[in-house]
């Protein structure tokens, strides 16, 4: 667009009839504001977009500072009813082989929505153990037996000390301990089937 | 073969905008009258090709054509018709087309309706308008083209997400584009003023009713979408701020600020260079808000297409149409001359002040709203900046706001005094202050909702004292008829939508006073809430037509009186594998008694009961401002050009 039309000479006036007009320079510099707040936003939404490709800019993870880092020490008694071992910290010490830990409540509607994709899990031979927080062991039975159990082991935590070890966000929230018994992956919310497939599969195949 | 046709006219539309934006800015440049003159058909071709495009790709939904990918992603055949048509905007690519449907339908109407514009500038604002569409039918056709194919075809859809299945999201996106779409033409009204370096009363009569249009619809646009929020999320509340909820308020309130200062380059010739730029920021808020909901940059019930390789593009886009408006403002806007003069005390003095009220607001939520994603990104920081934060830093902004939309429409141009008007308002302020000592007195001390009830008492009475005064009800009663008749419909519907508002913030502030509580309640109990008894009667399964629920009937009574039998489901939808909440919800006008179910235990059932003094008010206070916009609309001045009539106008071409 070049410069053309009736371009009169401007005088220095301000942009309302009130008040001393501004000097031309500050002027210049108040008509140009605009442009320069536009620009920052726009590297940094740049910059935003780059970072989601590379992962460096994620605004849906809740970072862990556990992530890279052992579990901190716990031990909880087993689920009375459920026939399941309780779950301490010395069953992720090492297991071998990947594990899930799996913080979830019978109140917890999202947890009904994640439950199958734990079914799936625990049918390929994934090592899921569970933590019900927060839950009567009444109503945690309840649940398991109406959605079926997913667990190999469950520890019950009914005053909730183990989770604000472990920086719970909510329920439910997932984990992902490597074979050497480091975190190495955290999942706030539920695990849904995109959830599955693109992130915590490809963990599983990583850290196998 | 229905949807190749689709793609087709999608890819001549791009043609067509393409040759509008060269023949309007160059034709416009050059002074050749040819050129100019070619502009407005053009633009009637490319909205009748972007129209065909919509009505291929709605036709694919109707019929549930499984071989469009966007039909399998986003339908099936089990639902309604509704939400099969609903369907074709409920998805990233529709609503794109949707998007670039309503830019055309803009240019047609500046094409069919602007012959009273100077030829230079028609063509210009439609070359303007062009060049928007040309960048949004390039993304749609490169990155998100609704007409893909998918071979061999799946028997069936995956559905729509059941929360969207609703009468009032059908309509909550058309209104919504309808807003953000139509700043575009002020946009493109502005870009042409600082290209041609010249403002005047005429351009501000032209821009008026583009801003009036686009704040009215997507005024109704926002009130339905927290209108569908408050009955189908069952949260109980109405406004979450949202990040996208932020991004539709931004719009709005520039596009406020711009229909009040464009008024006054109307009448006064002053302020110019002012609402040259709020035009740029009404259309920059607008594209700001698609990029923020399409890009995955944040996240948010609304997001709709997660994926950077979009985002960029539209970023892009943005950069074109933002940068190059305040690029070409910051070289070009010093050239606009301010001839209207004004003492600080004056009509215009108080439209200065709204302006100044209303950006202020809008810059508060815009920084509440990229603060958290430029904390993550620069200082690697999880922050949410929520509610708190924006009723606090908003509602001393919005209390002066309220306090002036009283005065300003009192006081005369250029020059006023303050104590004639406060002579004709002393009665609303009156109304105020003993609304807000009734609510004092009443409910204890509870001073925002009492400061809601004295602002929405004083900007309806305030409204009706500038009505009354207008038509000299009060001086010369037997006279108020006639003057009544003889008052402009711009007088009544700026009046009604500041009355509006006033109904807006009588439901906010009844709001302010709700109360809740959780009851686990067995068949045959009852719990009581603000004097209502409600009584769990029964708990039933129903099957509906593409979901299963859990019904709690509850019976509502007071004292002995009946008043209501409530019956709030939990749906499953099999296909979609989803969970909703119906919320049943009952309004007296003066309360709505609200009941959402929650689980099941012990055989009885959680229920969540809202009492919600007054909700219905906000919407309605809404459709109320948007009528005021439509009323002002329809006044004859807006629709005839400065400075005289034109009796022979064209005719629409679209």
């Amino acid at each position: 667009m070049s410069a053309a039309g009736d371009r009169r000479p401007a005088p220095a006036q301000g942009p309302g009839g009130a008040g001393a007009p501004p000097s031309p320079s500050r002027r210049r510099l108040l008509l140009l504001a605009p442009l320069g707040v536009a620009a920052a936003a726009g590297v940094g939404f740049y910059a935003m977009l780059r970072g989601l490709g590379t992962g460096s800019y994620d605004p849906k993870g809740v970072p862990s500072a556990l992530i890279g880092r052992q579990p901190p020490e716990f031990s909880l008694p087993p689920l009375e009813g459920a026939d399941l071992p309780g779950l301490s910290s010395a069953d992720l010490r090492g297991a071998g082989r990947p594990v899930l830990v799996n913080f979830f409540a019978s109140w917890c509607v999202p947890c009904v929505i994640e439950h199958p994709q734990l079914m799936r899990l625990a049918r390929e031979g994934v090592p899921v153990l569970g933590v019900a927080y927060k839950d009567k062991p009444a109503d945690a039975l309840g649940f398991l037996r109406r959605h079926g159990n997913p667990y190999r082991k469950l520890g019950v935590d009914l005053p909730g000390r183990v989770a604000i070890d472990w920086g719970l966000y909510g329920v439910p929230e997932t984990y992902l301990v490597d074979r050497e018994g480091f975190i190495r992956w955290r999942w706030a919310g539920p695990i849904t089937d995109d959830t599955l497939k693109q992130e915590l599969q490809p963990l599983l195949r990583r850290h196998a | 073969m229905i949807p190749e046709l689709g793609h087709f006219a999608l890819a001549l539309a791009l043609a067509l905008s393409l040759a509008q934006v060269v023949v309007g800015l160059w034709g416009a440049q050059r002074a050749e009258a040819r050129l100019m003159a070619a502009t407005a058909p053009l633009a009637a071709g490319a909205l009748i090709a972007v129209a065909a495009a919509f009505a291929c790709l709605a036709w694919s939904y109707v019929v549930n054509d499984t071989t469009v990918l966007n039909v399998v992603q986003n339908s099936h055949s089990a639902k309604p018709l509704l939400y099969k048509l609903s369907g074709t905007w409920g998805n990233h690519e529709g609503s794109m087309v949707l998007w670039v449907l309503i830019l055309a339908l803009c240019g047609g109407a500046v094409a069919g309706f602007g012959g009273n514009l100077p030829s230079a500038l028609q063509a210009r604002v439609l070359g303007i308008l062009g060049l928007v569409s040309v960048g949004f039918l390039g993304f749609i056709l490169a990155t998100s083209n609704p007409f893909d194919r998918v071979w061999p075809p799946p028997p069936d859809g995956q559905g729509l997400n059941p929360i969207l299945q609703d009468p009032g999201l059908a309509f909550h996106p058309p209104l919504l584009y309808l807003g953000y779409v139509g700043f575009a033409v002020t946009y493109a009204f502005a870009v042409a003023a600082l290209i041609e370096g010249r403002v005047d009363a005429a351009w501000g009569r032209w821009v008026r009713p583009w801003a009036l249009a686009a704040w009215s619809f997507l005024t109704l646009g926002i009130a339905l979408g927290s209108w569908w929020a408050y009955y189908e999320l069952g949260w109980g509340g109405y406004w979450f701020w949202d990040p996208v909820e932020n991004a539709s308020l931004l719009p709005w309130l520039a596009g406020c600020a711009l229909l009040h200062s464009a008024i006054v380059v109307e009448k006064r010739e002053a302020l110019k260079t002012w609402t040259v730029f709020l035009a740029l920021l009404a259309f920059g808020m607008s594209l700001l808000g698609t990029f923020l909901v399409r890009s995955g940059v944040l996240t948010s019930v609304h997001a709709f297409a997660n994926d950077p390789e979009r985002g960029m593009v539209i970023l892009g886009l943005l950069a074109l149409y933002i940068g190059g408006g305040f690029a070409l403002f910051a070289w070009r806007a010093a050239t606009m001359v301010p001839t209207g003069v004004f003492a600080p005390l004056s009509r215009e003095g108080a439209l200065v002040l709204n302006n100044l009220l209303l950006c202020s607001i809008a810059a508060v939520v815009l920084v509440g709203t990229l603060y958290p994603m430029f904390a993550d990104l620069l200082l690697g920081e999880k922050i949410s900046v929520g509610p708190p934060f924006f009723n606090l830093a908003t509602l001393p902004l919005a209390v002066p706001l309220v306090l002036a939309m009283g005065f300003g429409p009192m006081l005369p141009w250029k020059r006023a005094r303050i104590f004639p008007a406060m002579q004709r308002l002393w009665w609303a302020a009156l109304a105020g202050f003993a609304a807000f000592l009734l609510c004092l007195a009443i409910e204890g001390w509870r001073i925002g909702p009492a400061l809601g009830f004295a602002a929405a008492l004083w900007a309806i009475a305030a409204a009706a004292a500038d009505i009354a005064d207008r038509i000299a009800l009060f001086s010369r009663p037997q006279a108020a008829w006639a003057r009544a008749k003889g008052l402009p419909r711009a007088a009544w519907g700026g009046a009604l939508a500041h009355a509006g508002l006033g109904v807006m913030i009588l439901g906010l502030a009844g709001m302010g006073l709700a109360t809740d509580k959780l009851a686990l309640l067995k068949p045959g109990e009852a719990t009581t809430l603000a004097g209502m008894e409600y009584r769990l009667t029964g708990l039933a399964d129903v099957q509906g037509p593409n979901w299963t629920a859990r019904r709690a009937t509850v019976e509502v009574r007071d004292g002995d009186r009946l008043v209501t039998v409530l019956e709030a489901d939990k749906r499953s939808f099999a296909v979609a594998r989803m969970q909703t909440t119906e919320a049943a919800i009952h309004t007296t006008w003066a309360r709505d008694l609200y009941v959402v179910m929650g689980e099941e235990r012990d055989g009885g059932a959680v229920l969540r009961i809202h009492n919600n003094p007054l909700a219905p008010w906000i919407w309605l206070g809404a459709a109320i401002m948007a009528l005021g916009g439509g009323i002002s609309l329809s006044d004859r001045r807006m629709r005839v050009s400065a400075p005289a009539a034109r009796p022979v106008r064209a005719e629409a071409r679209a």
